[in-house]
């Protein structure tokens, strides 16, 4: 314990000596987050110090090995790491698809080559990722998806669409999954890596009910993918695909992160509210908050060693979207009038309104919270037909 | 601090759960106790099984001859008790007695905690005051009497109260009912003049005094802790009990749930197995979601309270609160999708059900873990 002890007692020194103020202060919103990539405008310049101090460390991606660009904390060590940044309050110095989907995903399947190129830009933020899953007819059935990838000998020539396609149009490379044999359904898909800025890909924001464009149609006309640019095997691509929803399910749950699943009964005193219906609702509420807190904990733990279930992620996608929507609901109660308002400076554009909004997605996004129930029940209940 | 149990307490689980589900099974134990009408609602051969087990003094010091483990590992012994639906005076006896004993004197320990540790003797804790657990406000008076005190006063809800060889009494030395301060623990022997029990059986088979203290006349050396200052002691006492009660929910759930699932596979109607249908298959996943999250929670607050943390009280309400919410929905889904079967007492299903109403009302319900949740907040 006392080798941990110091460990501790020496990443709280470099937090102290290397995280700027202004990266302490809460993230009020989409742009407070620093997602790197070749055109990532920094906010300011304490952002940027922040990151390339932790680039240097190794720590925006903690538990990586050192040779693809982490720290090689062990489990342990990596958790004091996100406790002492949660007690600091310093705010992640790096957001990504790269780290929290496709880096898991090429640990497990990439070729060493891959590992060091591609894990190396992810962990240095010098590329930004997103993801082609969805097309617009295969949505929770994602498996049927029609995106083609036509075999040209040395590289694939790709046409499709994709669709609710996060930040493409801010993305640098995709990873993608496109068929590559129309005869098989599961056996049938590859997973392929290749630039955005490749000729024959295009992107078209689409406007949700919260006003803004996280999510994009992206477009794939006769784009060339060279044959080195796939993960896994040919046509074993779902196994790749479903491996990364479980890491795609776990970061939409919520669980390690300490904003979305927080207690929020003191917005009661906050906004000087004395309504003892609304003081029951929300006591319910944390009770609730604080046990997926602890569940998230729990599952964060069993995962390093391997404990938790291979379809846990599934439930706790399921409870921690569920969870979130109700947060929402809550505090548009809790806001009442003023929580209405679009574009006020008083709620900073909308912005109790309009997270409320985003938060109807997360229990459609990455898998329905049915289509979430039916893996639950079949792989870990093992329930019949199911 | 991982949020698993290590490897010691694994081992500790792995034999625990073999010794209940072999020796405190329902049939064995519940409805054996329940059929013949045993005023004690539970087995003494049982109770001494515990002690050669080493389960009896767990949580007593190592100096009282006891294990000195925590609550992760009451909470371990408690799950297995809930699963199997065990009678057994382990929750106020081992957990909630010997916490109460270990803020008494030398003397007091050595007078109670040798019989509890080989599991001759039993201890009941007698707090609630009226239906509703309330224990902020304690009416039951000791009053100086020669070299002692004098207890008068009514205590409810006193879980194998009858069969006790001492009742842990809190009561009042000083001030008004609802205060903080004034209050101290008392260690009442059971052939002390002037107690009566009436006692009378609950839904869930286990026995429950109402007991009357008429001027129980005691000596000084009764006295657990610091007279007017057991306030705190009783806090440690409660939050035992609670976290105690909580994680034998959370084995009562996972018991019922893993009924209801066996049934769900086993039963067919319409020419199908009836958790073919997605309409119960989504309950039994949502019910399996909800459960996994009670035992989380339960285990966090177990390990906080072993640590000393001051979230400890707060995350053992939210604890409570939230194994009885999932344990009562467990209960409720299993009787429900056992459908007619679940409603005879040939199914075990339904004594879930009745265990599942008494340990929610014991040391508070989820409404009043709820407010204490807010209150703890700071709104």
């Amino acid at each position: 314990m006392s080798d941990l002890e110091a460990f501790r007692a020496e990443i709280r020194a470099w937090i102290e000596a290397n995280c700027p103020a202004e990266m302490r202060a809460p993230v009020q919103g989409e742009d407070d987050v620093c997602w790197g990539g070749r055109n990532f405008v920094f906010k300011n310049a304490a952002q940027k110090a922040w990151l390339d101090a932790c680039v240097a460390k190794g720590y925006t991606v903690a538990d990586w090995p050192k040779a693809y660009g982490g720290a090689g904390l062990t489990a342990p060590e990596a958790k004091i790491w996100r406790e002492e940044c949660a007690r600091a309050g310093a705010r992640p110095p790096l957001s990504s698809f790269g780290i929290w989907m496709l880096g898991p995903a090429l640990l497990k399947f990439g070729t060493e080559e891959q590992k060091v190129h591609y894990l190396g830009q992810i962990a240095r933020g010098e590329v930004r990722w997103c993801q082609g899953y969805s097309e617009p007819g295969s949505g929770s059935d994602l498996v049927s998806l029609q995106t083609f990838g036509e075999d040209k000998g040395d590289h694939w020539v790709v046409n499709g669409q994709k669709i609710w396609t996060s930040y493409a149009d801010k993305a640098d490379w995709i990873f993608c999954l496109v068929r590559t044999d129309k005869a098989n359904t599961y056996q049938g898909i590859s997973f392929l890596l290749f630039d955005m800025t490749t000729p024959g890909v295009t992107t078209k924001p689409i406007k949700l009910i919260s006003g803004s464009s996280p999510f994009c149609e992206t477009f794939f006309d006769n784009v060339v993918v060279p044959k080195a640019q796939i993960v896994g095997q040919l046509n074993r691509g779902w196994d790749v695909a479903k491996y990364l929803l479980g890491h795609e399910r776990e970061m939409i749950s919520g669980a390690g992160d300490g904003g979305q699943t927080s207690a929020i009964g003191s917005v009661l005193k906050r906004n000087g509210l004395d309504d003892p219906m609304l003081r029951a609702e929300l006591a319910q509420f944390d009770i609730d908050a604080l046990s997926f807190a602890a569940m998230g904990e729990k599952f964060l733990d069993e995962i390093k060693v391997g404990k938790a279930h291979p379809a846990q992620p599934n439930m706790m996608k399921y409870a921690g979207t569920e969870l979130n929507k109700r947060r929402h609901e809550l505090l548009m109660t809790a806001g009442g009038s003023t929580a209405l308002e679009w574009d006020s400076e008083e709620t900073r554009g909308g912005a109790p309104s309009r997270a409320w909004l985003r938060t109807k997605a997360n229990s459609i996004e990455g898998g329905t919270s049915e289509v979430m129930l039916n893996v639950v029940a079949k792989r870990i209940l093992e329930l019949p037909g199911a | 601090m991982p949020l698993y149990y290590t490897e010691d307490q694994a081992m500790l689980a792995d034999s625990v759960t073999g010794f209940m589900a072999d020796e405190g099974g329902i049939k064995k134990q519940l409805r054996h106790w329940r059929d013949i009408g045993c005023k004690d609602g539970f087995g003494h051969a049982l109770w001494k099984q515990f002690a050669e087990m080493g389960l009896t003094g767990m949580l007593a010091a190592e100096e009282d001859g006891g294990l000195a483990m925590g609550h992760v590992e009451a909470g371990i012994v408690l799950a297995e008790i809930g699963r199997n639906l065990t009678p057994s005076p382990f929750l106020t006896t081992a957990v909630m007695g010997v916490t109460a004993l270990s803020g008494a004197s030398a003397d007091l320990r050595g007078r109670w905690l040798p019989g509890v540790i080989a599991g001759e003797s039993v201890l009941a804790v007698a707090v609630d005051e009226g239906a509703k657990h309330r224990p902020e406000r304690i009416a039951c008076r000791a009053e100086r009497a020669g070299n002692g005190f004098r207890l008068t006063g009514k205590k409810d809800f006193v879980v194998q109260g009858a069969s006790a060889d001492a009742l842990i009494v809190a009561a009042r030395t000083s001030g008004s009912d609802s205060d903080a301060d004034g209050v101290t623990l008392f260690a009442v022997p059971r052939d002390a003049a002037g107690i009566t029990h009436h006692s009378v059986r609950l839904v869930d088979s286990a026995m429950a005094s109402h007991v009357t203290l008429d001027g129980v006349e005691l000596d000084g050396d009764c006295v657990i802790g610091d007279v007017d200052g057991g306030r705190a002691l009783l806090g440690k006492v409660l939050s035992a009990g609670r976290i105690g009660a909580a994680a034998e929910q959370t084995g009562v759930a996972a018991g019922a749930f893993g009924m209801t699932t066996t049934y769900l596979k086993t039963r067919k109607q319409f020419g199908k197995l009836i958790g073919e249908f997605q309409a119960l298959q989504h309950r039994a996943a949502h019910l399996y979601s909800e459960i996994e999250i009670a035992e989380a929670v339960v285990l966090k607050a177990q390990q906080l309270l072993d640590g000393g943390s001051e979230r400890a009280e707060l995350m053992v309400s939210a604890a409570k609160a939230k194994a009885a919410r999932v344990c009562n929905l467990a209960v409720r889904e299993g009787v429900q999708m056992h459908g007619g079967v679940g409603m005879t007492d040939e199914y075990d299903i339904g004594l879930y059900m009745k265990r599942e109403r008494a340990l929610t009302e014991f040391m508070g319900d989820a409404n009043y873990h709820a407010e204490r949740v807010a209150q703890l907040s700071g709104y």
